[in-house]
Order: C-alpha cells, then sequence, then structure tokens
C-alpha cells in the first residue's frame, strides 16, 4: 500500500528536510565546490517546486503522483535482491566489465571490472568524489543544469552515488562498459538519485549501457542523472535500457556534451514503469560534431512515457539525427518532445528529426511535437512525425497464410520497431531486446 | 469440397454479393469472370474471411464445415489460399520467415511436424523452381519494391509452399507480360492435381488457354449469370460483357 499522500508544498518540505540533515554525511561533503553547487540546488529545488501542467515543458506529463508519495531515501540494501537478479538483468554483456549499483549505490560485491584495463576508471562517483579525483571536479554538475529543471536540481543536491567513468584520451575500449542499476523495490516507496559522470578523453572510443531494472512489482521512484563529456575527435556509443515495474517512477537526464569532430550515439529504449521520463540534452560544442539519438519506447496499460529530447547546435559543421519509434497499447500515454536549437554561431548545421509513433489501442495517446528553433540561415533542419495503426490488410495477407492474429500484429509491430533496433551495434542487446519484447507481447495480450 | 448456397454479403451499408450459389468438387477448376466491380474480389475474399465484409445470408460448406464460422487462419490453415488481385507489401518482415512461420503453423494443423530451417530451405528450393523465382526476392521484406510480375508469382510460390486445397485465384494474370503470364500459367498447371480445386477470377480470356478451365461462371452485379464450359470464356472475349448487362436488366434469363 501507499503511505500517506502528501501535498505538493509538504513534498517539498520533505526533501528540504531530508537534504538539511544528510548534508554533513553527502558524498564530498568536506569540499566546498560541491557543497556550493548542493546549496544553490536545493534552493533552486525550493523556488521552482514539482512541475505543474502549465509548466510548457510538463504539459503532458503530471507528476502529481511522484509529489505527492512521500518516498523514503532508498537504502543500499543487497539482501533485498532476489537470487540472480544481476545474472538476468544481465543483456548477454560480458560479467567482467560491469559495474553495479544498488538502489543507486555502488555495489563493490556485485560488480567486476576485471576486463577493464587499469587507467580507465570505473566505479562509484561516492568514492571518486570522496577521493577528491580532479577531473570529477572539473565536471561534475558541470553540464546538467539544475536552474530550470527541478529533479535535475533535486538529484545535485541529494546526490550521493553513481557511476563514475573516466577513459583517458587515445584509448579504444573494445568490450562494452555494463552500468547495470537495480532497484529492490520494498515494501516503503523510496527514492534513488542515481548521478553518474563519464568523461571520454580525446580520441578515444568506447562503448556505455546504462541498464536500469527493477522487480515486477513495488513502487519506487529513481531521479536519474548521466553527463557525458565527449572529448575531441572520440568516439562513443551509448545506450539506455529502462524497464521497471508497472508502479514505479522514472525520470532521468541524459547531458551530453560533444567536443569537435567527436561522434555520439545514443540510445534510449524505454519498456515501461507507471512514469517515465528521459529528458536527452546534447551540446554540440565543437565544430563538426555528430550525434545520433535512436529511442524506442513501448508502454501498455497506464503506462505513461515522455521523451524530451534538445539538441543545441552551438558550432559550425555538426549533424544531428533522431530517430524515435514508439508502440503504445491500452490506456498509455506517450509523449515526444523534441527540440533543435541552431545558434548563431552554428552555420552548415544538419539536423534531422524523425518521430513515428504506432497505437495498438484505441486508447493510446500519443503527443509528439517538434521544435525548431534557428538561428543561423545556413542550416539544413527537417523534421517529421507519423501517428498510425497496424496496417489492417497487411493482417489480413499474414492471417490469410495461416498466422494468427496475435502473431501477426506481433510481427508487424516489430517490424515497425526493426529499424530502430536494427540500430543497436551490441548483438546480445539486441537478443535481449527481443525477448523481452516477446515477453511484453505475451503480457498484454 | 465447397458449397455456396445463397451467399449475400455487404460492405459499408453497400450490397455486393447478392445471392452466389456454386458447388465446387476435389480438381474442378472454375473460372469465374465479369466486368469490373461486380464482386468477384469480394467473393475470394469473403471465402478468405476478411472481416471488412458483413455476410448477410446464405452459407458456405468447406468439407462438410461451416467455413463463415472460421478465422481468416483457420481457413488458411483448413487448406484455403488466397492470391491476391493486390498482394500487400509488409515492410519490415523478412518474406523468409513469414513463410517459414505460415508454413509451419498450417503443418502444426495438420498435425505434421514443423520443419526446421534446413528442411524449410530445402522445400523452398524445391517450389521457386515452379515460378522461375529468384532467390534474392526471399531475403527481402514480403513484396516490399517487387514488380507486379514478381508480387505474382511470389503469391504461386506462396501457394506452392502452402500446399492448399482450395486456392482462389484473383486475377493473377493481370498486369502480366506473356512470359510472366507463361511462368504463372505453368505453375498453377504444375500445382493441379486431383485432390485440389481452383478457382481463377480472370478478365482474360488468354490466360484460360493456359489453364483450362471445367467450368466457366460469370458474375454480375453480385450474382453468377450465367455458366458455361470453356466456350463461354471465348464468347465473352468476342462479344464482350454487353449482352448480358442487357438481358439481365431485361430481366430475361441469359442465354448465348
Ligand atoms: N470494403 C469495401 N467497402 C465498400 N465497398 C466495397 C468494398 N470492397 C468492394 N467494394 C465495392 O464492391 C464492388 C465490388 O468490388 P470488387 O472488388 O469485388 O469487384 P471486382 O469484381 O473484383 O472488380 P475488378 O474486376 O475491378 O477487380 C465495387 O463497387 C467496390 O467498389
Ligand atoms: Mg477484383
Amino acid at each position: 500500500m501507499l503511505a500517506a499522500i502528501m501535498n505538493s508544498t509538504e513534498a517539498k518540505n520533505l526533501y528540504r528536510t531530508d537534504y538539511s540533515r544528510l548534508k554533513g554525511e553527502l558524498a564530498g561533503h568536506g569540499e566546498a565546490w560541491i557543497h556550493e553547487i548542493r546549496e544553490a540546488a536545493i534552493a533552486r529545488f525550493a523556488e521552482l517546486g514539482f512541475p505543474v501542467k502549465r509548466d510548457e515543458e510538463w504539459r503532458y506529463t503530471n507528476v502529481n503522483a511522484i509529489a505527492t508519495i512521500p518516498f523514503e531515501r532508498a537504502r543500499y540494501d543487497i539482501e533485498g535482491l532476489a537470487p540472480d537478479t544481476v545474472g538476468r538483468a544481465s543483456l548477454g554483456l560480458l560479467e567482467t566489465s560491469q559495474a553495479v549499483f544498488v538502489n543507486g549505490y555502488y555495489s563493490a560485491e556485485l560488480s567486476s571490472l576485471r576486463g577493464v584495463s587499469q587507467d580507465v576508471k570505473v566505479g562509484g562517483l561516492a568514492a571518486a568524489l570522496n577521493e577528491g579525483a580532479e577531473w570529477i571536479e572539473s565536471h561534475l554538475a558541470r553540464y546538467a543544469s539544475y536552474r530550470d529543471h527541478a529533479f535535475v536540481a533535486l538529484n545535485t543536491a541529494l546526490m550521493q552515488d553513481g557511476a563514475s567513468v573516466y577513459v583517458p584520451p587515445g584509448r579504444i575500449v573494445q568490450e562494452p562498459i555494463h552500468l547495470l542499476f537495480i532497484s529492490t523495490g520494498g515494501k516503503k516507496a523510496s527514492v534513488s538519485h542515481p548521478r553518474n559522470l563519464i568523461i571520454i578523453g580525446k580520441g578515444s572510443q568506447v562503448t556505455i549501457v546504462e541498464n536500469y531494472a527493477g522487480p515486477e512489482k513495488g513502487n519506487y521512484f529513481t531521479n536519474a542523472i548521466t553527463e557525458i563529456v565527449v572529448g575531441e575527435n572520440a568516439v562513443v556509443d551509448h545506450y539506455k535500457l529502462q524497464r521497471e515495474s508497472d508502479e514505479a517512477f522514472h525520470v532521468a537526464t541524459l547531458q551530453v556534451c560533444l567536443g569537435r569532430s567527436s561522434n555520439v550515439s545514443s540510445h534510449s529504449i524505454s519498456l515501461g514503469g507507471a512514469l517515465v521520463r528521459n529528458d536527452v540534452n546534447v551540446v554540440l560544442d565543437g565544430e563538426g560534431g555528430e550525434c545520433t539519438l535512436n529511442g524506442f519506447y513501448m508502454v501498455s496499460g497506464e503506462q505513461h512515457v515522455d521523451n524530451h529530447t534538445r539538441i543545441d547546435h552551438v558550432k559550425p559543421h555538426g549533424t544531428s539525427r533522431q530517430l524515435y519509434k514508439g508502440v503504445l497499447d491500452g490506456k498509455s500515454r506517450g509523449v515526444f518532445n523534441g527540440k533543435i536549437y541552431v545558434h548563431k554561431g552554428a552555420e552548415k548545421t544538419d539536423a534531422r528529426q524523425t518521430n513515428n509513433n504506432l497505437l495498438l489501442s484505441l486508447d493510446a495517446v500519443i503527443d509528439t511535437k517538434p521544435q525548431l528553433e534557428i538561428y543561423n540561415n545556413d542550416v539544413k533542419c527537417t523534421h517529421g512525425s507519423t501517428i498510425g495503426q497496424l496496417d489492417q490488410d497487411a493482417i489480413f495477407y499474414l492471417r490469410s497464410r495461416g498466422i494468427g492474429v496475435e502473431s501477426a500484429r506481433r510481427l508487424l509491430t516489430y517490424a515497425f520497431a526493426s529499424d530502430v533496433i536494427g540500430r543497436i551495434r551490441i548483438d546480445s542487446v539486441r537478443a535481449q531486446l527481443d525477448k523481452l519484447l516477446a515477453a511484453k507481447f505475451q503480457k498484454d495480450s | 469440397m465447397l458449397e455456396i448456397k445463397n451467399l449475400h454479403a455487404k460492405a459499408a451499408d453497400n450490397e455486393i454479393l447478392r445471392g452466389i450459389n456454386l458447388t465446387i468438387n476435389a480438381g474442378e477448376v472454375h473460372a469465374v469472370m465479369g466486368p469490373n466491380g461486380s464482386g468477384k474480389s469480394t467473393l475470394a475474399h469473403v471465402l478468405s474471411g476478411r472481416e471488412n465484409y458483413e455476410v448477410t445470408a446464405g452459407e458456405v460448406i468447406y468439407e462438410g464445415k461451416n467455413l463463415l464460422a472460421m478465422t481468416v487462419e483457420e481457413r488458411a490453415r483448413e487448406g484455403i489460399f488466397l492470391a491476391f488481385q493486390y498482394p500487400v507489401e509488409i515492410p519490415g518482415v523478412n518474406t523468409t520467415y513469414f513463410l517459414k512461420a505460415a508454413l509451419n503453423a498450417v503443418r502444426k494443423h495438420r498435425g505434421l511436424k514443423e520443419l526446421d530451417a534446413m528442411d524449410f530451405l530445402a522445400l523452398v528450393k524445391e517450389k521457386m523452381k515452379i515460378v522461375e523465382m529468384d532467390q534474392g526476392l526471399l531475403n527481402r521484406p514480403i513484396n516490399e519494391g517487387f514488380s507486379g510480375g514478381e508480387k505474382k508469382r511470389n503469391e504461386i510460390f506462396q501457394m506452392a509452399v502452402l500446399d492448399p486445397k482450395l486456392a482462389i485465384l484473383d486475377e493473377t494474370d493481370s498486369g502480366l507480360d506473356i512470359d510472366a503470364l507463361r511462368i504463372v500459367a505453368n505453375g498453377v498447371n504444375a500445382l493441379h492435381s486431383k485432390e485440389r480445386a481452383m478457382i481463377v477470377i480472370t478478365h482474360y480470356q488468354r490466360l484460360l488457354n493456359y489453364i483450362v478451365p471445367d467450368y466457366v461462371h460469370v458474375l454480375f452485379d453480385g450474382r453468377i449469370v450465367k455458366s458455361g464450359d470453356r466456350q463461354l470464356a471465348l464468347k465473352l472475349e468476342e462479344k464482350g460483357y454487353s449482352w448480358i448487362e442487357e438481358q439481365v436488366q431485361k430481366n430475361q434469363p441469359v442465354n448465348l
């Protein structure tokens, strides 16, 4: 059962009280620079409060449920884990390049990083903060802005742990680095604020998988932030996979900063929770950066998924490609809001955005909105979005060959998603996703 | 094998089939001809179970069972095959994958062992020869970007793989050049057998030079107004449909 409902002022106060109580123990608490950031963030959170409907960026996503549940701060609770939770969530990736986080806290016992070379640093953010690593100070909380996003402010004030990844210049990291975030759920509604900082040195190449998993049941709230800083000419392939309990809330910001001639593709796969909101913000901060965002979301029942992307073309010759595809069943609701912002100095920008949605039921709803803000004449920008249903002629054709109606619907749904899923370059992740989709289908029908 | 009695069907308040009677026995080939819009494709779709059409009266008995009570896929598994007048393009669904799933659904229903990838490939190779189909097409999404002729050949190829009892070919000859027509017709003839019946819908007598029908029916305004043998098709070719139209409008029995 859910704990008592609060009003939004009480909710705000709950987190402020938490902060006051905890600030002397939070990671890096002795360091002035982080203390100042946290103070500014909690003050900003107090001003902003939780977003409401009249906030343009939250028009279609009501976070009242999050604001009114008095979530307890989640603890590192390894006993609460079902056996083989880690194994089942592994996506078939190598176990030797895997950092595991339980309720947002790095778990040395469950992680294995033997396969990662010594000079590539992968571990917990709290430890890195407490050690006073220089690269943390120069980058942490310098990209994701808590000025205008209440959840970012909340995370920034209350963050404790998460992943820290540092790839020095000129390294080709072969094996994907798997960051596995497990929520245990537990009896009481709990909140975690995972905070991830990923720094990729000049000319390096790496694949990173952020994987958020939780139990089938359980009321919890994940409020995550990942900042990725990509050095000049570096190549990054990033994945974020999210699949959580039907009662879970997941709000996450991915903030990516691209250096000159760097190349980033980021794939965001959301398979639902009660409410999922992803903000993906990319700044092409050096000339000739190239960024590809692929998104796939599939929700059913009463689930809600909201993907907001924002690409800032700041420097000339930047390229961005976005393809987001969504499948909505039941009474689920989806939101796609894609903003492309071309700054004055960003001539020769080439930006493309596509959002396609497939509604499997009459009750599912999608709101899709492209936003282009262009302050330079010498650019190419296109966008397009579609909302459709399964093709009845195609269903009939398949059935007329003996294929059952459910299989026909599944085949066509896979077909719809196949291009965006085909862009996943890690075979085992793609295979695992196929399985997850099949299971999701079975559950829904 | 198939008995259609007084079949009426409508779509969107438009009464299209208005009392069809037709009996088909195993081994027989029935040609169905008739002007545009007379209801030929509707008949084919109703037999296949398309839900857009509502059957308002009549019955269809297929191998002693009530065909109209079966779902689309049940009919297919029971051996009904429709070669579409306009085969559907299905982007993203691989042809081989689709056909294997279809064949195994059919085989399972018939109590046969499902085929593994190897056996399936062997079967496919053999059947492709029947319609001289290029194997490359199998690795493409269903019908996507296929030429008209390739689509029609793909229909006959699928028929060969699925081994139906009752094949309904809806204008499989339309739009084909003479070489493609010959290939398709030879494919159909190769599948002609004592156990299998065929309904061949066509506008053109030229197909019937290759596929010799036992019966020819003229469908007009949702009814079969005339049945005969091959000679009827020749006569239609020569005189067109207007004489039938006149007689129907005068409410006269249709005579040659
Ligand atoms: N789904 C539908 N909804 C409404 N009307 C339909 C539908 N399908 C067919 N019709 C109408 O029914 C009539 C018969 O169509 P049908 O396609 O069966 O004709 P046909 O004999 O196959 O013609 P053709 O020789 O041009 O292929 C036409 O007037 C057509 O417009
Ligand atoms: Mg027709």
